[in-house]
């Protein structure tokens, strides 16, 4: 082994050792470190339905946090995700009950989210709105527009071949499936396409990539349009598991999104991120949503618990960030 | 870089108002001032001059607070002091005047000059009327007549809202006045009752902290010059005792050394001609030619439109008429992207705002500016981008700990060889750098100096802009002067000398020198 080689190989290491003190790897081990704490004081939280419950109950909110996560990393928000989804549940299961073909019912979601996010992307990346102010616009016309047309009736009588989450593939159920493949594609995506790097480069330093040919509008838009279809699917999810649907918009389902996202590494500043910690994140936070309930915590503090979850991420980047600019100073 | 001080001004009889000494200052990568003293006196107005990222800023910012010095002293009328913040500066007498002026335009003048110390009237309540009384007092104590206390600022001229400005910092009882390119955004008019307003304070006992690179100015105001280079003090002058050309000889250096390995290779046919470029407001009608394997360098003041020509010619802000051919065929360039596939390549001179993307890898960094050719079907060849990232950072000897490194975690000088890395993975045959070597450490200059030569060799078109004097003369075949949006000189390597480019910088300075 030539010494080019071992040193080649060292680096490669060491590249190795840091992927694995990385934000995913340290989710990984909270989900299961968690699970065997939780599950030491109580069994029944181990037990097959109740994790089964947790997975399918919030794989919509890992699947619409893949989509919030490269809008973030792209140096961009989104509150109105859950406005949108609720709205897009509505669509689905009218168009289900009014008898249209259940593929029409399934596929509309997608359209209208790919069109309405890809338009607020637009907004965003062309009329250099920041996207905080766009997306709280749309926020308030989803949700108001919402209850003004269906008066807040619930949807039901739904039929039985809407229920997509209901099926399953290989004994797995299909909102899990959907999660992992999800989660898998995008992931490979942003790793290894030009279009995923330029996501990247572009929250990073939007000047730099402009000089270096990436396109930070059309990158802006196409990320918000993918947001949208990860949003559509997770309607899907959502809404074909619900019996009822009640044409109102999930509460304080835009901040859960967000919360998985910013837990699961994703930078709030941009630039800094991946799909596989939002997916772990999201897990995370339903975990310990249901473990409460399991060691006799008021649900209540579900909200706070995960509010510190946040600033405890949050905290721990800067301190991370500062002791690299320390490092660098010294030099 | 730390010359001994070779100030040959007298020692003025009582303590100045404010002194800092051997003042060392050092940010992340970059040294910003090492061992730098400066002193201004009651009833002086003492000019600060040096090309930009000379330190000048930095020296100020740690002069008014904003920053605190690593080492050296602050002496407020000869007692030593420290600033941990502009309100302790404030509170000693110092007042800064930015060039972005920071006023409320919403409020009227006589609110704006004692926003956050307005006069009382008991229980809390502003006393409007001895504010009013007060503020018109400042304005007729500079004599000016055409401005009132109820005017409500965002509805003033720029000249006038910097008076503004003053009188702020006057009502703050302020001794020491720092004004940072106060004639920036002014008028000729505006000028000249600036110009009388700093006389008024001058007379007053007011100590100037002036700064500027407009030498006619200097002539015209200061009473003392101190000279900043590349973080370093030059020295300092009384302005009756010196001249232009020594000014400018003290900010552009004199060092022409080996450190420019600038090697002969033939030159061939032209690669770019452009022919009367004009872009507004900074290029006014520009002709250019650039060969192959020739180094053009674009000396001039800052202010002078090089990285706005540099811009224009890589599309960034398009060309409004004019006519540009690259190798030899007339092309439009509307674009960074469309100049680009053209095999124009450009280093911008704010490699942090423009050229990295710092939370991103070096590999990562390597490969953006080639992610179309290194792409099948959208999807990266991660072999080929390693390889190309692990080529450019042995070529350009960058030193990281691996490809993975986060490229924001390097020094600055790793950072610009990864910026210039990036852009010769196109194969560029024109090849645009803009400061390619400022606030780098002499290894990293030798290096990027070495890397230009080498690619001239291989028949690429350079066209540098530095503020370097010895840089430009050093790595350079042909060098041409620009002042005003336009191009006032032309000198080949035999005929360019730190006099003759000098000279055809300062242009208007040299007249006042003659009329001196």
């Amino acid at each position: 082994m030539s010494a080019a080689a071992i040193a080649g190989a060292a680096r490669a290491q060491s590249g190795g050792l840091r992927r694995f003190a990385s934000q995913e790897a340290l989710l990984a081990l909270a989900v299961i470190g968690l699970a065997v704490v939780v599950g030491f004081i109580n069994p029944r939280f181990l037990a097959t339905r109740n994790l089964s419950d947790l997975l399918l109950g919030n794989a919509y909110i890992a699947i619409a946090a893949i989509g919030m996560s490269m809008v973030i990393i792209s140096g961009n928000i989104d509150i109105s995700v859950g406005a949108l989804i609720g709205v897009l549940a509505t669509i689905s299961g009218s168009l289900a009950v009014a008898g249209a073909p259940i593929l029409v019912s399934w596929l509309v979601p997608l359209v209208l989210g790919v069109a309405v996010m890809a338009a607020q992307g637009a907004v965003v990346a062309y009329l250099r709105i920041p996207a905080i102010v766009v997306t709280l616009g749309m926020l308030s016309i989803l949700k108001g527009g919402l209850i003004s047309v269906t008066g807040g009736k619930w949807i039901t009588d739904l039929p039985q071949n809407f229920h997509l989450a209901d099926l399953s593939f290989l004994n797995v159920p299909m909102p899990v499936v959907i999660m992992v493949l999800a989660t898998a594609l995008a992931a490979v995506w942003m790793r290894y396409s030009a279009s995923g790097r330029a996501i990247y480069a572009t929250g990073g330093n939007a000047e730099a990539a402009r000089l270096c040919g990436v396109n930070p509008q059309r990158t802006v838009v196409m990320v918000f349009a993918l947001h949208g279809f990860f949003a559509g699917i997770a309607t899907l999810v959502y809404a074909t598991q619900l019996r009822v649907i009640q044409s109102t918009t999930p509460p304080g389902l835009e901040l859960t999104v967000i919360t998985a996202s910013v837990v699961g590494g994703v930078s709030i500043l941009g630039g800094v991120g991946t799909v596989v910690g939002s997916t772990l994140a999201a897990i995370l936070i339903a975990e310990i949503t249901s473990a409460l309930v399991f060691i006799n915590v008021s649900p209540y503090w579900t909200d706070a618990l995960r509010g510190g979850l946040i600033l405890a991420t949050v905290i721990a980047d800067i301190l991370r960030r500062q002791r690299r600019a320390a490092r660098g100073w010294s030099k | 870089m730390s010359a001994p001080p070779e100030t040959d001004v007298a020692p003025g009889p009582a303590a100045p108002l404010l002194e800092v000494r051997d003042i060392e200052k050092t940010f992340p990568g970059v040294r910003a001032l090492s061992g730098v003293s400066f002193e201004v006196r009651a009833g002086e107005v003492h000019a600060l001059l040096g090309e930009n990222g000379a330190g000048k800023s930095t020296l100020i910012k740690i002069i008014s607070g904003v920053y605190e010095p690593d080492g050296g002293s602050i002496l407020i009328g000869g007692r030593e002091t420290r600033f941990t913040s502009p309100e302790d500066a404030k509170r000693a007498g110092v007042a800064t005047i930015y060039q972005e002026l920071l006023l409320f335009p919403e409020l009227t003048v006589a609110e704006n000059i004692f926003l956050g110390h307005a006069p009382r009237a008991g229980m809390g309540r502003i006393d409007w009327r001895a504010m009013r009384a007060r503020a018109e007092a400042l304005l007729a104590s500079l004599e000016i007549d055409d401005l009132a206390a109820n005017q409500v600022v965002g509805a003033l001229s720029v000249g006038n809202r910097q008076r503004v400005e003053i009188l702020r910092a006057l009502s703050h009882d302020a001794r020491i006045l720092i004004m940072d390119e106060p004639t920036a955004a002014l008028t000729e008019s505006d000028v000249t009752r600036l110009f009388d307003i700093v006389r008024r304070l001058r007379a007053r006992g007011v100590g100037i902290v002036y700064i500027s690179h407009r030498l006619d100015e200097i002539f015209a105001i200061g009473d003392r010059v101190t000279v900043l280079r590349d973080g370093a003090y030059v020295g300092a002058r009384n302005v009756a005792d010196t001249n232009a050309s020594e000014l400018v000889q003290m900010m552009v250096g004199r060092r022409i050394d080996n450190l420019f390995p600038k090697t002969t290779v033939p030159i061939g046919a032209p690669v770019l001609e452009a022919r009367d470029i004009v872009r507004h407001p900074m290029t006014k009608s520009v002709s250019l030619t650039v060969r192959a394997g020739e180094i053009v360098g674009l000396a001039g003041l800052v202010g002078s439109g090089r990285s706005e020509l540099a811009q224009t010619l890589f599309g960034i802000t398009p060309a409004e008429s004019g006519e540009i051919r690259l190798m030899g065929e007339g092309v439009t360039i509307r674009s960074a992207e469309g100049a680009r596939s053209k095999g124009i390549a450009y280093v911008p001179e704010d490699r942090g705002v423009q050229g990295l993307v710092r939370p991103m890898s070096v590999l990562h960094n390597f490969s953006l500016a080639a992610l179309g050719a290194l792409s099948r079907a959208g999807f990266i060849d991660r072999g080929a981008e390693r390889r190309m990232a692990e080529e450019g950072v042995q070529r350009f000897r960058v030193k990281t700990s691996s490809v993975e490194e986060i490229a924001g975690r390097l020094s600055g000088g790793n950072q610009q060889k990864i910026v210039l890395g990036k852009w010769l993975a196109n194969n560029p045959k024109l090849l645009i750098l803009d400061e390619p070597t400022r606030g780098i450490d002499v290894g990293a200059k030798a290096e990027i100096h070495r890397l230009m030569s080498e690619l001239a060799g291989a028949g690429v078109a350079i066209l540098m802009i530095s503020s370097e004097l010895p840089e430009v003369l050093g790595m350079s075949d042909r060098v041409l002067v620009m002042r005003e949006g336009r191009f006032v000189a032309e000198f080949d390597r035999a005929h360019a000398t730190s006099e003759t480019v000098g000279a055809a910088m300062m242009g208007e300075a040299a007249s006042v020198e003659r009329a001196a």
